[in-house]
């Protein structure tokens, strides 16, 4: 029914989909998976109309389709549901279903029609718990995400309804949920394609498995005739490529410097994690597992709310920052830098802002960061995004940390710093400073780790040492809904 | 080399910043010695100066707001407020000693700012919301405390500051003026101004390197508070009571902070040159005044400045936007 041949797309300059082929049945529940920045998202993007192939045909029953507008593939019957959610809270669900095509009697909006065949579209799912005037704020994720995807089917005559993570803002119990509704869409000929992270959905859901790694199909596989590790050897199968200093020997590892016991917030549950001097510790999980959480959580920029933590749980960056705790975060430009203020005024903030801290003599660590800008003066806007990350570390060890913390350390940098930041991480570490890395980049975590920590739903689903394999880790990352479950039953 | 090569380059950012405000000043102020020849007479000149000293001041108040991302609409009112509350004091105590009245006036400036900033921080309310509604606050409690004559006369004492001078030529205005610049430029490179242009910049990350960005904003407002009260105190000794004293002076004051090149919405700027925006507006007006252009036309000036300034900056701006990235999400 839907056929992808050779669809290529690049964001200037950098190919992000190199010919990826694909194809989906009628009734099928076709699934997409692969590793962060593996190129799903993107490739279904651009079968939506949301972005324009540079290269490579759709075909639709037969008729080759090109969308310039989402608008065009929605009307040639292709949905797409997205991780977030596009649904108006304040306004009912019959309002959200008919938004822009409201049905019109006699120059007003016919309400009445509207919530009747709102209501119908809902029975023939077997949705009846939905009444088509409550107001979206008050239904559940998953009741939304049904409103969403009754949205798509009253739009057009939907033959393909593609779905991003769709369970990724679900409990347990509403997944199931979610996945009969999955199948009775299959049931009525809609050809599913169903992006996930979580392998076990993904045996459970689909026929077929097309795995993609860095923009490429690796295989597509009959879900009856393959495995998990299977899955999971195509999705990470790859070479251990650059140079990563060497790791810290068991006599530099130290005391520890920053505990948590039983640390929980609305993202996180029972977080124990010791960081010590000396080593550098990684922390691998998807998109949405909590690594972010739990850095922001250390670092007090959205608190723990139970448990505990030495030397203090932090209940404000700025407390963090008193105790000797740095973040490096992951949105360099909104977050780490202010993008307007020179090279000299972003290394001294934290000194500037929180007195008794830090440092005034940068120029000694801006040296010490192999900064390449045009002097102190020099906006950072200006700066390449490896020398912008220089600054933002500059402006952290300006501030004399004992525990360093970076999330996503290498995002948007070239090979050249890269290759500098990770000799600079090893070298804070070796001076005594505890430091975590979060990063998406497996091989980067894998080489520059004495141990990772792997994080599932929130929680730390397991610990691997150094040298472990990518496997290993997207075997622990991926198997969390599978124990979770088991535990609920 | 790398010493020198950086201090070339921030004396030059730092010309940069605000270069066409000089540019502009320059070539009004020539305008200004042909138009009339008597200008630069010694009295003459500083007599300018002491006129424009009120918008200069008030111009320094309102750039820490601007430049920290807000906007201070209520500076006009105080103003009023404080020449028509002064009036009425020296109605009831006419032996009050000037000292203590002026004191007086900064100090509830200060609490104006101080009311404006927390509203603004803490209730989340924008400011330029919170500052109008001070603004109309203001306004209405004088002209009913008043009924639109405000009574009472203020002493000579009281007024030298505004129209006197010290040691018989140079205005106390002229040497407030100063005061007021000297202070700007210094708070303005001393840790806490660095602080507050960062956090203009992008609060989020201001906060996540520990700033403490309501305390910040909050000190803003306060120091627009009372170098707006200092400049009720310039405007009553100047012009004398009146319950239009401060009309429409917190457009002026952002008119001059924006042609002083001082981006709305925060984090670049500097307050040397929105006070030469301040003198750059006060000189068009005295040229249009002296060219016989009528004055009822000063706001229609006012409104073209503003939407060129605003204008010409925001161009500048578009084009070095960085470009949207697709997010890479799969």
């Amino acid at each position: 029914m839907l056929k992808m041949q050779g669809v290529s797309k690049s964001f200037l300059g950098v190919r992000v989909l190199h010919g990826v082929s694909l194809d989906l049945e009628p009734g099928e529940v076709h699934a997409l998976v692969g590793e962060n920045g593996a190129g799903k998202s993107t490739l279904m993007k651009v079968l939506a109309g949301e972005y324009a192939p540079d290269e490579g045909i759709i075909e639709l029953d037969g008729t080759t389709v090109s969308f310039s507008h989402p608008g065009q593939a929605q009307a040639a019957g292709i949905g797409l549901i997205h991780q977030e959610l596009a649904l108006l809270p304040h306004r009912t669900v019959a309002e959200n279903v008919f938004l822009g095509r409201e049905p019109v009697r006699r120059g007003l909006v016919d309400r009445r029609a509207m919530e009747a065949r709102t209501a119908e579209l809902l029975a023939e799912l077997d949705e009846t718990g939905i009444a088509p005037d409550t107001l979206i704020k008050d239904l559940s994720v998953a009741r939304q995400q049904t409103v969403e995807i009754v949205k798509a089917l009253a739009a057009s005559d939907v033959r393909v309804l593609v779905m991003d993570e769709p369970t990724a803002p679900l409990a347990d119990h509403e997944v199931e949920l979610l996945h009969g509704l999955v199948r009775r869409l299959a049931g009525r000929g809609i050809g599913i394609l169903y992006i996930s992270h979580r392998l076990r959905e993904v045996f459970d859901l689909s026929q077929r498995i097309t795995v993609l790694k860095d923009g490429r199909k690796v295989a597509t596989l009959a879900t009856d005739g393959t495995t998990a590790d299977e899955v999971v050897r195509a999705m990470v199968g790859r070479e251990l490529g650059s140079y990563y200093p060497p790791r810290a020997e068991a006599e530099e590892v130290g005391e520890p410097l920053l505990t948590v016991a039983g640390g929980g917030n609305e993202r996180l549950k029972d977080v124990e994690l010791s960081l010590r001097a000396g080593e550098v510790v990684g922390i691998a999980g998807l998109q949405g597992s909590g690594r972010t959480s739990l850095v922001r959580a250390l670092f007090g920029a959205a608190p723990f709310t139970t448990g505990t933590m030495t030397p203090l749980r932090p209940t404000s960056p700025r407390r963090a920052i008193r105790a000797g705790i740095a973040l490096v975060t992951e949105d360099r430009k909104a977050e780490g830098l202010a993008l307007r203020q020179s090279v000299r005024d972003n290394a001294l903030l934290v000194t500037r802002a929180v007195p008794g801290r830090g440092t005034r003599d940068i120029g000694g660590l801006l040296e010490r960061v192999r900064l390449r800008s045009r002097g102190e003066d020099q906006e950072v806007k200006y700066l390449s995004g490896g020398n912008q990350q220089k600054v933002v570390i500059a402006k952290w060890l300006a501030a004399r940390p004992k525990v360093l913390l970076f999330d996503e350390p290498t995002r948007g940098v070239d090979v050249g710093a890269k290759a500098a930041i990770h000799t600079l991480v090893r070298e804070l570490a070796r001076e005594g400073m505890a430091v975590l890395i979060v990063s998406s980049e497996l091989p980067e975590l894998i080489g520059m780790s004495d141990r990772i920590l792997v994080m599932a739903g929130g929680r730390l689903a397991g610990e691997l040492p150094a040298g472990a394999g990518e496997e290993q880790i997207m075997r622990l990352a991926t198997s969390e809904t599978a124990s979770a479950k088991g535990a609920a039953a | 080399m790398s010493t020198a090569t950086a201090v070339l380059t921030g004396a030059g950012r730092r010309l940069g910043t605000g270069a066409p405000v000089y540019a502009l000043l320059v070539v009004l102020l020539a305008a200004l010695a042909i138009t009339e020849p008597g200008f630069y007479e010694p009295d003459s000149f500083l007599a300018f100066i002491k006129r424009a000293a009120p918008l200069v001041i008030l111009a320094a108040g309102q750039y820490l707001v601007i430049v920290s991302g807000g906007f201070d609409l209520s500076v006009g009112a105080v103003v009023t407020a404080g020449v028509v509350a002064a009036a009425e004091f020296y109605g009831s105590f006419p032996d009050a000693p000037w000292v203590l009245v002026t004191a007086g006036l900064l100090a509830a400036g200060a609490v104006v700012g101080l009311v404006n900033g927390l509203i603004t921080t803490r209730l989340r309310v924008p400011s330029f919301i919170t500052t109008l509604g001070m603004m109309l606050i203001l306004e209405g409690a004088v002209f009913y405390w008043t009924g639109g004559s405000p009574q009472g006369t203020l002493p000579e004492a009281f007024r030298a500051f505004g129209r006197g001078t010290a040691g018989g030529w140079l205005p106390w205005a002229v040497l407030a003026c100063l005061a007021v610049g000297a202070a700007a430029w210094w708070l303005m490179r001393s840790d806490f101004g660095r602080t507050l242009i960062a956090t203009g910049d992008s609060e989020r990350a201001a906060a996540l390197a520990g700033v403490r960005v309501p305390r910040v904003r909050t000190l803003a407002f306060l120091g627009s508070g009372v170098a707006a009260a200092l400049a009720a105190v310039l405007v009553a000794g100047f012009s004398g009571v009146s319950a239009q004293a401060g009309r429409g002076l917190e457009f002026e004051a952002i008119t001059a902070v924006v042609l002083g090149g001082v981006i709305l919405g925060g984090g670049r700027g500097s307050v040397v040159a929105a006070m030469a925006g301040a003198f750059s507006l006060q000189a068009l007006f005295t040229l249009l005044n002296l060219q016989g252009v009528s004055g009822a036309l000063e706001s229609t000036v006012q409104g073209f400045i503003v939407i060129a300034a605003v204008g010409l900056g925001a161009a500048d701006y578009g084009r070095l936007r960085r470009r949207r990235t697709p997010e890479e999400s799969a």
